[in-house]
């Protein structure tokens, strides 16, 4: 037990140095970052604006690292991100009670993530293109959903999930985590860890071994699908309407990064949820970091390249044999859990 | 050192090792000017270390390469290229999308004020093919050309620019008879225009229809050198596969009545295109030994004995209950398992640990839902870590840092912690040390004891003759003689194996 606690925080020990670092230098800038305050029940401050902005990448990022876990990509999630808000947002309307509402929108959010990995597992697409598909058809359907509107709706229960919060956080924010450590036990307290990351690094070994391969990796590919339902259900809930065009525009390649910041390789096995949650909360704590320090906003971008630069520079392979010359042996092979 | 002005290329003491290997021990290699030289020996032999020692695309150990009488050292391909040695792969390795010209004058065009001058390279192009008897438009694209144009024009360029020593590496792979035949006439005219040509090929017939000598390599180790006219084929099968006609006292009198019941049983079992339908019953306890050359059908019986490759033809009974092995998975719920030749590509799971890659086959027969505790993981690995001697740091280790021989043990033991009643081993001693090599053949040896019931594909013929009951041979994808009891011996299979080869001829 005493093993496996030193074993994570070995593996996080990187990414919480990152975080702490781009935290310090915001607060550097922008004195008061660290502050909170209590009003009618609920936290508020920029950390927790971090935590809850955060929450789509975060939830993506979680889906993504099995996908990417299984040497899988899913650029779909953007996509599937909109169609599920426009369901979400199509079935208020309608006037729906909220079970049914979020029923629809995690069931639509399942059937793109079915239909992705019965692409790459059935049909043995590369995962790259299989998951082209649906990103670049994903917005049109999302369009024909709304059609071709905003499509707003004010049904509290939805609002609430966006714009609410439970015990002093945030909705979003407690939502991503409870899933995060949902999905991390699930893969971690079963055999399904494992019998992942044996796909990623040899398919071909795994089959042979019995492992049943195309159902793990439709799981795995469902599994990021359902992520970025309620990622669409977040981001559709926060603006209280669907908008087809511009919902998770770009985000499954922020959850891609996250997933690289976390320092699960995209060639596929050893990975880790927690790290990519912590890769998720670099990019966001940067993003508003960006915006918190009154930079201009042109700037904007490119400041956010060059510090995702300098930790995939410092977490590259090459460097890393450098540095462990001057680290402590353990760290040579630290790279798991 | 005799100074033999008809020798271009003289390889002596060569030595090459690979962790945990030792890929070539001290081979000598001549070649004369104007000789078809074969270069033969079954897989892992250490006929392409060899020639990538030669050709500089490996860094030998030790030995030394004289050229022209003059040491030499290459240090890349290209450099050998340009001290004279040329290699032409069995894949061809050229541009299909750029024209044939190009391709053969590709980085050396001809220029005109900076530019390629591409009437002039059309023509020298065309020039030269033409001394190959071909007559061909040299703008067209290579990819548009059949595979043994390809491989002329390969050979071509090769000459073209090396002129010396020509490497052919299973040029005649994928030839049909007429293209092999062509590319016999040019390589026959090369022969006369003096160059030393090294011929490396599977085939047994292009052997004898094109070699002046020939040199067998057997693990690593040069079996011998000679002319292939005084060579009959029989023999030189026995020199590939390893007999020695001393060893012939080894009687195959073996545990063939100790064996139990009939429990497996493949009746006109096949698939289209992969192996013929062939019948098989494996008796508890029992080991049948496969034999054949490469590409005979050994790896493709084992594969669709375990589902791997699904069956298209036939019917397959245990104990009597007919049972369907479409997948991996239905084979191992039937008690199967299968340690596969090439362990890097379809055995281990290189970044995992030791251990995990020892619980893996078990784990995924419980399913995902009803995981093995840590504590049981850990017994199993040490288990199994003892129990075969696997040598490792410990069990955390990623298993793609341990030698072949460990990897090979680690699979066994994958199998092992499933408690098989089925095994099937394709190679199990391939490229791993003889320390490991004895201990497995022990293995084998003990689990048959327990009752288990295994098929073993081998190439070293010593191997089988210990430990089968019967030994299945194969030819062309088919299960062509069954040997058992007194008949198992060496020659007996060098025997089937030849007399098979032989219609050919």
């Amino acid at each position: 037990m005493i093993r496996t606690v030193q074993q994570l925080a070995l593996r996080l020990l990187p990414q919480v140095i990152a975080l702490a670092i781009v935290l310090a230098m915001i607060a550097a800038v922008f004195p008061g970052f660290f502050s909170f305050s209590l009003q009618n029940g609920r936290l508020y401050g920029s950390i927790i604006d971090i935590l809850n902005r955060g929450a789509p990448v975060a939830l993506l990022a979680i889906g993504m690292t099995v996908v990417i876990a299984t040497k899988g990509i899913d650029l779909s999630v953007g996509a599937v991100m909109a169609i599920c808000g426009a369901v979400a947002a199509a079935s208020a309307t309608h006037g729906n009670p909220l079970v049914v509402t979020l029923a629809l929108a995690l069931a639509t959010g399942i059937v793109c993530g079915i239909w992705n990995g019965f692409l790459v597992a059935v049909l043995d697409i590369q995962p790259i293109i299989a998951t082209l598909v649906l990103m670049v058809a994903g917005r049109g359907i999302a369009q024909l959903v709304t059609e071709g509107a905003i499509l707003t709706f004010n049904d509290e229960g939805l609002i609430f999930i966006g714009g609410g919060a439970f015990g002093g956080l945030p909705m979003p924010v407690v939502i991503w985590i409870v899933f995060g450590i949902a999905i991390t036990a699930l893969v971690r307290r079963t055999a399904l860890g494992m019998l992942i990351e044996a796909i990623g690094i040899n398919r071909r070994a795994s089959t042979l071994s019995g492992i049943q391969t195309p159902v793990l990796l439709i799981a795995a590919y469902t599994l990021s699908g359902l992520c970025a339902a309620i990622a669409g259900v977040i981001a559709a809930a926060d603006i209280r309407g669907a908008d087809a065009n511009n919902a998770g525009l770009w985000l499954e390649l922020d959850a891609i990064l996250a997933v690289v910041v976390g320092g699960t390789s995209l060639l596929g096995g050893r990975f880790s949820i927690a790290a990519s949650l912590l890769g998720a909360m670099i990019i966001q704590a940067i993003n508003t970091g960006i915006l918190l320090s009154g930079f201009p906003p042109e700037f904007n971008l490119i400041i956010k390249a060059v510090i995702i630069v300098v930790i995939l520079v410092v977490q590259s392979p090459k460097i890393r044999t450098i540095s462990s010359f001057f680290a402590r042996p353990a760290r040579q092979n630290g790279g798991e859990r | 050192m005799q100074a033999d002005p008809d020798i271009i290329l003289a390889a002596t003491g060569i030595c090459k090792s690979f962790p945990g290997a030792r890929a070539l021990d001290t081979i000598d290699f001549t070649l004369r000017r104007g000789e078809v030289h074969a270069l033969l020996g079954e897989n892992g032999a250490g006929k392409s270390t060899l020639i990538k020692c030669l050709t500089g695309a490996y860094h030998r150990d030790e030995g030394t390469i004289l050229l022209d009488n003059s040491a030499v050292d290459p240090r890349n391909t290209l450099d050998a290229q340009n001290m004279g040695i040329g290699t032409v792969y069995q894949e061809v390795n050229l541009l299909p999308n750029l024209t044939i010209a190009e391709n053969i004058y590709l980085n050396r065009q001809p220029r005109r004020f900076g530019f390629t001058a591409t009437g002039v390279m059309n023509r020298m192009a065309a020039d030269l093919l033409s001394q190959y008897g071909l007559d061909l438009d040299v703008s067209a694209a290579l990819g548009s050309c059949s595979v043994a144009v390809q491989q002329v024009v390969a050979i071509a360029r090769a000459v073209d620019l090396s002129g010396k020593v020509l490497i052919l590496d299973e040029p005649t792979a994928s030839l049909d008879a007429q293209e092999v035949e062509m590319l016999f006439r040019i390589v026959r005219q090369l022969k006369a225009r003096g160059l030393g040509i090294v011929f490396i090929t599977h085939f047994l017939e292009q052997v004898y229809a094109v070699s002046d000598r020939i040199t067998v390599l057997r693990n690593g180790r040069l079996v011998g050198v000679r002319d292939t006219a005084a060579l009959p084929r029989k023999d030189l099968v026995a020199m590939m596969l390893g007999r020695e006609l001393e060893t012939e006292v080894e009687a195959g009198a073996k545990r063939n009545d100790a064996a139990g019941k009939v429990r497996y049983r493949f009746s006109g079992y096949g698939k289209g295109g992969k192996i013929e339908p062939f019948d098989m019953e494996v008796r508890e306890g029992e080991v049948i030994g496969i034999a054949g050359l490469l590409g005979s059908g050994r790896t493709e019986t084992a594969e669709v004995l375990f589902g791997a490759v699904r069956a298209d033809k036939g019917t397959a009974e245990i104990d009597g209950q007919a049972v369907t092995l479409n997948s991996p998975r239905a084979a191992i719920r039937h008690g199967f398992g299968f340690c596969p030749e090439d362990r890097k590509i379809d055995g281990i799971v290189g970044d995992l640990p030791v251990r995990e890659n020892i619980v893996l086959a078990l784990q995924a027969r419980r399913g995902w839902s009803r995981p093995l505790s840590r504590a049981e993981q850990d017994r199993l690995a040490d288990r199994y870590i003892k129990a075969l001697d696997i040598r490792t740091s410990d069990r955390e280790k990623p298993i793609r840092l341990l030698s072949g021989g460990n990897q090979q043990k680690a699979i066994l033991g994958r199998w092992l912690a499933t408690d098989p009643s089925f095994m099937i081993l394709d190679e199990p001693t391939r490229g791993i040390d003889v320390g490991a090599h004895a201990e497995i053949i022990r293995l084998i040896e003990e689990l048959c004891a327990k009752g288990m019931s295994l098929v073993v594909i081998s190439s070293e013929l010593e191997e089988l003759v210990v430990y089968s009951s019967r030994v299945v041979v194969l030819r062309d994808r088919r299960h062509v003689a069954e040997l058992s009891g007194d008949e198992i011996t060496t020659s007996h299979i060098v025997n089937a194996i030849a007399s098979a080869e032989s219609p050919a001829s």
